[in-house]
């Protein structure tokens, strides 16, 4: 990795369902994330992604660059926006510097062009396993 | 909105988190892990770990438990309805792996107003079952004013 390198972006489209199956997995029932009726209620356009979920594709970008879980050492996102189940997700990064085998990478993530995890920040350690 | 920030530093009792390989499963399906060392037993032996390997976000299940206490806290004083995540930070140390046991101690790192509207920002330290702290966290929520 080298400054200015982007790293490869990762896109994926959350199913109807996804929203539920991550719940059970993480443990946040909110239902604004698994209850259509009651986002509506509460003013969302529909449910609505698990804030963490989204984060977790900007984890999986990094450690897909980085060679695996190890490499990544540090993760901070900005949440703006909320994300939609059936829309594509796209996350970018680009290496801003690198020394030392440690990398910091500036990422998102993008839903229908608009940024819904910015001046997200990445640090991966290089040469992993 | 008023906000309380006599309880910044206020710490809350350790919560424990016992990691199930079935549970590293379900977590790395769900969020689309295709790595086999967070699916696949043999692969991550066959890589040096004991057993299944967590992703990094699976933070979040052995951390998130703890945090309840703090969201429910009066003193605190969160209102659920306007109460939306603003940002996250983790800082990960060794990798957890299934048969860890996980700590988690949760902290009140800073309240703050701005504009109408409440910044909490809560900090976790995980430690697993040899003091090694495997995951440094700052949960930072913002309430909206009325």
């Amino acid at each position: 990795m080298r400054p200015g390198d982007e790293i490869e972006p990762l896109a994926v489209t959350p199913d109807k369902y996804l929203t539920v199956r991550y719940a059970g997995a993480s443990g946040d029932f909110n239902p604004i994330h698994i209850d259509e009726e009651f986002a509506q209620q509460v003013g969302l356009p529909g449910k609505i992604l698990h804030g963490l979920y989204t984060m977790a594709q900007v984890a999986r970008a990094q450690t897909d660059a980085g060679g695996g879980p190890r490499s990544l050492k540090r993760l901070s996102v900005q949440f703006r926006g909320m994300g939609l189940p059936e829309h594509e997700l796209v996350v970018t990064g680009r290496v801003v510097s690198a020394d030392d085998g440690v990398a910091i990478v500036e990422c998102g993530c993008a839903q229908n062009g608009k940024r819904i995890i910015r001046n997200a920040e990445a640090e991966l350690r290089l040469s992993d396993d | 909105m008023s906000v309380n920030t006599a309880v910044i530093g206020k710490t809350y009792p350790p919560a424990h988190y016992a990691v199930g390989r079935e549970k590293i499963r379900e977590y790395a399906k769900a969020v689309g892990e295709t790595n086999p060392l967070h699916l696949d037993v043999e692969a991550a032996r066959a890589a040096g770990y004991n057993d299944l390997v967590a992703p990094p976000m699976f933070a979040v299940v052995y951390a998130f438990p703890s945090l309840w206490p703090v969201l429910f806290d009066d003193e605190v004083g969160i209102d659920f309805s306007r109460m939306v995540h603003g940002g996250q930070e983790f800082e990960w140390g060794p990798l957890v792996v299934a048969g860890d046991e996980i700590t988690t101690t949760v902290s009140v790192a800073d309240i703050s107003e701005r504009a109408g509207n409440g910044f909490y920002v809560f900090a976790s330290e995980s430690v697993n079952q040899r003091g090694e702290t495997v995951c440094s966290a700052r949960w930072s929520n913002i309430v909206r004013g009325a």
